[in-house]
């Protein structure tokens, strides 16, 4: 569902918006781990896990949200983080924020 | 929220972010100390956006125009070319179709969107919508024409669809009227749109 | 580089459908075309996605007219260029 030439499509929406900057991180992200030696993740892998992100979640979020959840999944299926580290991230993050 | 632009590795201290703010706040933050990725690196790799930008591919379609020598080695190696003129694209394999009078080049890349954000920056949000990516290999006139651009029956459209490695920038035709303009003048007339190919460069009375 | 193909050799591009990822769209799948420029040497794109080891492979341009891939096209004279890798492409005939 992400090979779309020729398939039909709507007028193109020519607003312009500059990146939020979360957004620009994980554009920064991507490119610092692809300059790695080896790369931590590599360009392919992204776009293949952005593959199999399924149709809905493909079109239901945005690409940065395709980008950050693609780059978690192959990080987890690499081993370098695993999901209890990532949860107990994100619950600290929560936590800070609160306060 | 600003100020995190010095120190990635502390989260946005924003109310409520979403949960991919948060998730891209985690994933960095378990890099970092896991000593993968250093909080200069990713620094580094925001700020050379802000070094990046249509300016950059101006600055080479100009010497191309001026130049037909440079212009030649450009459409062989266009990252090659761009080194000569102390732009570094880094590992980005450029590809330079030119537009002639018999044909006028158009990139979109239909799988995802593959960009030379190392010459040219981030990106237009349209470049990476599904309408672009899906319409422009099939019906390009009447992407172009709904871009402002009607090309000629006597020209061909030549899409190219950034499938592998390569990178592409279209060399815009030089508009008429600018004979003897310095590099600079020429630079001003080329725009973002015109080296993607949904545009000509600027005519100079719209300068 | 042992490239099989050379600048304007007539190929067809594989009628393959196989599972994992693949650079090669839909579209031109079972199309021919003409070699347009070979572009060098890249790892296969379908064994990076994997994190599998390296497995380099030669890449070209090829240029197929918009009738060959549509069935139709908005003017005879338009063409579509796509970069795919060689196990892709077979000779035309």
């Amino acid at each position: 569902m992400h090979d779309l030439g020729g398939l039909p499509g709507s007028t193109i929406d020519r607003t312009e918006h500059q990146n939020d900057f979360w957004e620009q991180r994980v554009d920064a992200l991507m490119r610092a781990l692809g300059t790695l030696d080896p790369p931590l993740v590599r360009t392919d892998e992204l776009r293949r896990a952005i593959e199999g992100i399924g149709a809905e979640a493909y079109d239901s979020m945005s690409y940065y949200e395709r980008w950050i959840s693609a780059i978690t999944e192959v990080l987890l299926e690499r081993g370098v983080i695993s999901v209890n580290e990532l949860s107990a991230k994100i619950a600290e993050i929560e936590e800070r924020e609160a306060d | 929220m600003s100020d995190d632009h010095d120190h990635p590795h502390h989260p946005e201290h924003h109310l409520a972010s979403t949960y991919h703010e948060k998730l891209t706040a985690a994933v960095i933050e378990l890099l970092t100390e896991k000593q993968l990725l250093s909080p200069e690196k990713l620094t580094a790799a925001i700020d050379i956006m802000d070094t990046r930008g249509p300016n950059l591919g101006a600055k080479v379609v100009a010497r191309a125009w001026t130049d037909p020598e440079f212009k030649k080695r450009l459409l062989a190696d266009g990252s090659k070319a761009c080194a000569e003129l102390g732009i570094d694209v880094g590992s980005l394999k450029l590809v330079v179709v030119e537009n002639t009078p018999q044909a006028h080049n158009v990139i979109v890349c239909t799988l995802c969107s593959c960009y030379p954000k190392m010459l040219l920056g981030i990106p237009p949000a349209w470049y990476k919508s599904k309408a672009y990516r899906a319409r422009t290999a099939r019906e390009p006139r009447k992407v172009l024409h709904e871009f402002g651009l009607d090309v000629d029956d006597k020209v061909a459209v030549r899409v190219h669809d950034s499938t592998a490695d390569m990178r592409y920038l279209v060399l815009p035709m030089r508009p008429a009227g600018t004979e003897g303009w310095s590099e600079e003048k020429l630079a001003d007339l080329v725009t973002r749109d015109s080296m993607i190919g949904v545009a000509q460069a600027n005519e100079p009375m719209a300068v | 580089m042992n490239a099989r193909f050379a600048a304007g050799d007539r190929v067809r591009v594989r009628e393959w459908y196989p599972p994992g990822h693949v650079r090669t769209p839909y579209y031109v799948r079972g199309k021919r075309g003409q070699i347009e420029r070979i572009c060098g040497t890249f790892n296969n794109p379908e064994h990076l996605a994997y994190n599998r080891p390296d497995d380099p492979r030669v890449l070209y341009r090829v240029r197929f007219t918009q009738t060959e891939v549509w069935g139709r096209a908005e003017h005879p004279s338009d063409t579509i260029d796509i970069e795919i890798y060689e196990h892709w492409l077979e000779p035309e005939t």
